[in-house]
């Protein structure tokens, strides 16, 4: 029905009819006129972050642990700014955002105006499309097509730039119709085509080495494309490995399960990733931490790409059989395929499973513990074993306690594991681990950080103290930044510039100074109770666990070399970690 | 503009990507609204790609639609990765790689124009000189003064190229090019491709 109303009500109006139950936000002069219009209605509820940045992640979180959009909201000048981080983030992992921020009124937009900047020039680049409203009476249209533009075919973060004066003005409101109206430029596809699909399904029948190579494309797909995967693994027999984005897609309990593949991915799933004849990629995107060096990357497999962006298919390894279309949609024709067929797998592939035992004994996961001092790996495992049987999702920072947690917690279900893939932004965790609260306020929400990490957006332990979220910090705390000191140990002779943090604040103090608490653990044999008491605390705490220092992340695949080119913990001697990369790899990242 | 990238496809594609570049037009019809000449090209720069020649304008008012063309040089993945990257623009409608086209219908070339307009100042034999050769060009005089003369040439741009090199020794003092408009030969058209209810 259409009604008149305020622009700013109007936002209020289109969220709700968009399915919009929590914003994330933080005020200031460009949108008063909306937050006056939160504080005089009830349906949705607004987090009030502490930096902008905190509310993009957050709203991130909040869409990777419900498959829906997160929705954020920011001043204009430095409050869009502080949202650029997040926004390319977000652009990078796929993730649906609708960003809201106020800007100048019309009148002064191009005179450098108290808190003006060029919010759509600025995020042009970093969202999948942007919108600056200059009337009223488009701004309905435009925020539904914003969540149209944000949720279908490959996700995305967008923008709507919205003037002061369009919020205070008043126009005409009109719902978003109940038929789906065709977008008149932006139809992605859907289905698959056929003919490819069927060309896919034989070649996977007549493989004698496949592997499933999954991404976070299925996650992206919803529930029932993980819901087939799983079918066509489990009738096909094919070997199923993920991208760090795709986990939780395929349960690591499965018979099937690999682990992750790439750069600290496991010896089998790239030594699969190798040899195999046939490579099913399923929503993945050949990422460079995945493929290793390039013309060595799987050498002799025919290769089929199912994504729902074309711009995906050949961009980086030329496939013999692109599909484009959405994951659930390509899985489902071909199961149906494969059983109206009624096809079996090669039984050459029985000789391919016992060639893969033979690299899982490798046991590449393995590191040498010890009772004196905690091993990062150790204390993850501890923390898998407290939560198994929970309701839990898991956030992560960025760096080497990122790389743990994806080998060693495991994950049964999609949209339980968020984390920084594309983009390796530090400072995600803690404020994805509040928005995954939001939306699911009764789960166990972990964020594992690193001490250096989770500095970067401390402040949001206030967020999650005013709304009553209660983020468990489990904080690898070893006092450097690993995964650099890492690499400046692979590529750089040892010299640790800048990698160590002096001066790292008490972080039991910190949590007990925000009204958080803070619990401390230097021993293996303290972790268990520690982790329980960390468990049964109800607020937000701050797990100051003191590992290990010079640890490296193992195994990895170093720069530029190929996927049966691992660096395997037992072999990485210091020797062979100071020359592991070669003149031409040290140019990588 | 045309600074090349040859990073382009990936941190880890070492190799020399200057063998086997090819010249394409690509012909773009998108929404005119504020902004969407930015985000063309900024996804050029933003990328990596080259841009050797753009032209844009207006092209149906009644439906608010634009026409870029663009000149570009890459491998053919590169080619076929800017048009993928091209069309997943939201108010992009369609992309046709006008090059490719001309190819599948058994031509050369697209149909492809550039106008320019070049002033050249002088007296004497040189003018007469620049004058006879504008003739030969097909090029017409459009203002002269005794003192110079601008005139307008429209062609294939090696044409337009050359011309402007006959004119350097002959007094040339300015020269402004449109770009190239482009379009396929034959009855076809983009539209047809286009969905019915634009």
């Amino acid at each position: 029905m259409k009604r008149e109303m305020t622009g700013a009500e109007m936002v209020l109006e289109a969220l709700k009819d968009n399915g919009a139950k929590h914003v994330f936000g933080y005020p200031g002069g460009a949108v008063l006129p909306i937050y006056d219009a939160i504080c005089q209605q009830e349906e949705i509820e607004h987090i009030l972050v502490r930096h902008e940045q905190g509310a993009g992640h957050a709203a991130e979180g909040y869409a990777r642990s419900t498959g829906k959009p997160g929705v954020a909201l920011a001043t204009s000048g430095p409050g869009a700014t502080n949202m650029v981080t997040a926004l390319t983030d977000a652009l990078l992992d796929s993730i649906p955002l609708v960003c809201i921020t106020g800007q100048v009124p019309s009148n002064l937009i191009g005179t450098d105006a108290f808190q003006e900047c060029d919010t759509v020039g600025i995020t042009r680049p970093c969202t999948k499309h942007n919108w600056l409203v200059k009337d009223v009476d488009d701004l309905a249209a435009v925020l539904h097509e914003a969540f149209y533009v944000a949720t279908s075919g490959r996700p995305g973060p967008v923008v709507v730039d919205i003037p002061k004066d369009v919020q205070f003005a008043t126009g005409t409101y009109t719902p978003p119709s109940p038929q789906k109206t065709q977008h008149q430029s932006y139809r992605p596809a859907q289905k698959g085509d056929i003919t490819a699909i069927r060309a896919a399904v034989e070649l996977l029948a007549r493989a004698e080495r496949p592997v499933l190579y999954t991404g976070g494309g299925v996650v992206n797909s919803g529930r029932e494309a993980s819901q087939l995967l799983r079918e066509l693994a489990e009738l096909t027999g094919a070997p199923v490995t993920s991208t760090l984005m795709g986990l939780g897609a395929y349960p690591a309990s499965g018979k099937n399960w690999l682990g992750m593949l790439g750069m600290h991915g496991t010896y089998e799933a790239n030594m699969v990733m190798h040899d195999c004849d046939v490579m099913i990629n399923i929503g993945a995107r050949f990422d460079d931490r995945i493929t290793g060096r390039l013309d060595a990357f799987s050498p002799n497999s025919k290769k089929v790409h199912i994504d729902i962006d074309p711009s995906s298919i050949n961009k980086i390894v030329q496939v013999d059989i692109p599909i484009v279309g959405d994951v659930a949609h390509v899985l489902e024709d071909m199961l149906r395929l494969w059983r109206c067929e009624n096809m079996q797998p090669n039984p050459k592939t029985k000789e391919w499973h016992r060639q893969i035992d033979k690299w899982r004994a490798r046991d590449c996961l393995a590191y040498r513990n010890s009772d004196e001092v905690i091993m990062p790996q150790y204390a993850l495992q501890r923390l898998a074993a407290a939560v198994k049987g929970k309701d839990y999702y898991i956030s992560t920072e960025v760096g080497q306690h990122q790389m743990w947690a994806a080998q060693f917690l495991p994950f049964e279900e999609p949209n339980r594991w968020l984390t920084s893939g594309g983009f390796g932004t530090m400072g995600y965790g803690l404020p994805a681990c509040n928005g995954a609260q939001v939306a699911n306020p009764d789960a166990l929400c972990i964020n594992v950080a690193g001490d250096a990490s989770i500095l970067m957006n401390i402040q949001e332990m206030s967020t999650a103290v005013q709304h009553g979220l209660s983020p468990k910090n489990f904080i690898l705390n070893n006092s450097y930044m690993g995964m650099v000191r890492q690499w400046q140990q692979l590529l750089h002779g040892n010299r640790l510039s800048h990698s160590y943090t002096d001066s790292l604040p008490d972080f039991v103090k910190l949590a007990e100074a925000y009204g958080a608490k803070g619990i401390r653990v230097t021993k293996p044999d303290q972790l268990d109770d520690a982790i329980a008491e960390m468990i049964e605390t109800p607020g937000p705490v701050l797990f100051d666990c003191c590992v290990a220092q010079l640890a490296n992340c193992f195994p990895m695949i170093p720069s530029g070399k190929a996927h049966n080119d691992m660096l395997l913990p037992d072999e990485a001697t210091d020797e062979a970690v100071a020359n592991a990369i070669d003149e031409k790899g040290k140019f990588l990242v | 503009m045309n600074a090349k990238n040859v990073d382009a496809l990936s941190a880890y594609f070492l190799e020399d990507l200057e063998n086997n570049q090819e010249t394409h037009t690509l012909s773009i019809v998108v929404d005119n609204e504020p902004g969407v000449l930015a985000r063309v090209i900024g996804l050029f720069s933003g990328r990596g790609y080259n841009i050797d020649a753009l032209s844009v304008s207006e092209t149906e008012q009644r439906h608010h639609l634009s026409r870029i063309t663009i000149i570009t040089t890459g491998t053919p993945q590169i080619i076929e990765q800017i048009r993928h990257q091209l069309d997943r623009l939201v108010p992009v409608h369609k992309v046709t790689d006008l090059t490719v086209e001309a190819r599948r219908k058994g031509h050369e070339k697209p149909l492809e124009r550039e106008l320019a307009l070049v002033k050249v100042r002088g007296q004497g034999e040189n003018r007469l000189e620049a004058l006879r050769l504008a003739e030969a060009f097909k090029a017409t005089v459009i203002d002269a003064t005794t003192e110079h003369f601008v005139f307008e040439l429209t062609g294939r741009t090696n044409k337009v190229t050359q011309f402007i090199e006959i004119m350097r020794p002959l007094g040339l003092i300015e020269v402004a090019r449109t770009g190239v408009v482009a379009l396929c030969r034959g009855s076809a058209s983009m539209r047809d491709e286009m969905a019915a209810d634009i």
